[in-house]
């Protein structure tokens, strides 16, 4: 089938999208690793 | 109503051009909202103190009566991804997100009401049974989507959506603990002004999910992507009805499966932090056994990705076998671990366990799709988590039970795991054994092209 190329804007739109998400995740990730690193010391 | 048309199947197929990229993130939007369940008893021990406020007085909630909410969602969650699972496939994802984030938000709101009254049972309909709900109903909604959009990686499509649930306790757990902090006095502990703030959080989250979520066009590939020319052994090009699903052995086999994988991890994952501190007594303390814990939920998550990851590449049925083999090893091996009081085997043995007990979850979507096509395979996909509402019960107890008669038979508390690993791995070998029945579904099962069509039309199915 034919591919359609994106429309301007969606670079944007994915970096929006997934920094949306992945931030807190990441932010998540970060507290848990202190943690688990505060319980070793 | 103009509003609700906006959540119908129809008004979110995908313009030319829509990049498939912004349909994990969606996914993301929901699991990691709903992946607060695994946290929610960090509001356990406060909400025993909501009455005498510095310990727990007369009055006071117990932790027994508070353990009733999480096994409440839990069950909710089962068995409403099984009833409603038919719905969410035919309504589409819109439908079933924005439905999701009423449900799940709206529990949280209602539990405020039932901590402001101090009714333990407003909780326990607030987010016991509408957020169980809301877990369910999300919980299923994107991975038929995801599915769909990547016909060419499904393992790594769903798995990014599953990891995010396993994630969400990262987030949840912080989070509840800065709120409860911030909203509690010395006259007061502040659960009901977090529960309003969190379910507003959520509500809102889950939102932005079904906003951007998109159905493809009737036809559409990505780019590149070929089709098999020929079926591959154990991947079907067919679709298979969902109620006639439960009719073929295969389903059985990945229900027995799915449970047995999950019996084997559940069991030994809410025990994983006491297991630890009585296997080496002396040398992993309470605060390090929480750090451990902590550690293998990383694993948890990061192998939900890894794994399914791994099974577009190796199969499903291949991946299982790992999960089954590996296990039984790791699990037999535990007691050695303990026995020559190596804490690094240990750690490194319960590190990869946890990672394929998430693997398990996030990979058996893609073993349905595979063995069902994509018509109803997230309603197939809620009908299977029956398996773990089960697996949740068999597990624990297992693992409990086993540990109480070796106590009270006069073993040791540091070798009174080891009978409950070697059951475990016993669970493994007659779940690999369960896995190599899975073979093709026969063709009497498939659904006839007209039937199917439906899909494409977006229009109800039949098997009325």
């Amino acid at each position: 089938m034919a591919t359609h190329p994106q429309p301007r804007g969606y670079g944007l739109k994915l970096a929006l999208a997934w920094g949306f998400v992945g931030i807190p995740l990441a932010w998540g990730i970060v507290q848990t690793l202190i943690n688990a690193l505060k319980a070793f010391q | 109503m103009p509003v609700f048309s906006l959540l119908e199947r129809e008004r979110i197929v995908a313009p030319p051009g829509y990049s498939r990229w912004l349909i994990p993130p969606a996914a993301l939007c929901i699991h990691l909202c709903i992946g607060q369940v695994y946290a929610f008893s960090v509001f356990n021990l406060p909400m025993t103190k909501l009455i005498a406020v510095s310990r727990s007085g007369p009055g006071d909630w117990k932790l027994t009566e508070l353990g009733w909410i999480f096994s409440i969602a839990i069950f909710f969650l089962g068995a409403s991804a099984a009833v409603l699972g038919r719905w969410v496939e035919e309504g589409g994802p819109r439908k079933a997100m924005f439905t999701a984030a009423l449900c799940f938000g709206g529990g949280f709101l209602v539990s405020a009401v039932g901590v402001a009254l101090h009714d333990l049972w407003i909780i326990y309909l607030g987010y016991g049974v509408l957020g169980g709900i809301g877990l369910g109903l999300g919980y299923i909604s994107p991975v038929s989507t995801l599915i769909k959009w990547f016909p060419d990686r499904p393992g790594m499509a769903t798995g990014m959506a599953i990891m995010g649930f396993g994630g969400g306790a990262f987030i949840a757990a912080p989070l509840s603990v800065w709120l409860t902090a911030r909203f509690s006095t010395s006259t007061h502990i502040g659960v009901a002004e977090t529960f309003v703030v969190m379910g507003v959080i959520y509500m809102c989250f889950m939102m932005v999910g079904a906003a951007i979520v998109r159905i493809p066009a009737p036809g559409w590939a990505p780019a590149g992507y070929v089709p098999p020319a020929q079926p591959k052994r154990l991947v079907t090009t067919q679709h298979v009805y969902v109620y006639d699903a439960l009719k073929t052995p295969q389903f059985w086999l990945i229900w027995w499966i799915l449970c047995l994988n999950v019996t084997a991890g559940i069991g030994v994952l809410g025990q994983a932090s006491a297991m630890s501190q009585e296997m080496f007594r002396g040398r992993i303390t309470a605060v390090a056994a929480a750090g451990l814990v902590g550690l293998f939920s990383l694993f948890n998550m990061g192998g939900r990705f890894f794994w399914s990851s791994t099974s577009d590449y190796i199969g499903r049925k291949n991946t299982y076998f790992v999960f089954f083999a590996l296990g039984t090893v790791l699990y037999a091996t535990v007691p050695y671990a303990g026995a020559i009081g190596s804490v690094g085997l240990f750690v490194l043995c319960y590190a990869v366990i946890f990672s394929m007990y998430g693997g398990g979850f996030a990979t058996v979507p893609a073993y349905l799709r595979d063995m069902f096509g994509t018509r109803y395979v997230g309603a197939i996909h809620g009908l299977l988590l029956t398996a773990w509402s089960m697996a949740g019960i068999f597990g624990p107890v297992l693992v409990n039970y086993i540990r109480e008669y070796n106590i009270t038979h006069g073993v040791a508390k540091a070798q009174a795991y080891n009978f409950t690993m070697y059951v475990m791995a016993g669970l493994l070998i007659v779940g690999f054994i369960c896995n190599v029945f899975v073979k093709d579904v026969h063709s009497r099962f498939h659904m006839k092209a007209m039937e199917a069509d439906a899909e494409v039309e977006g229009a109800p199915v039949f098997g009325e």
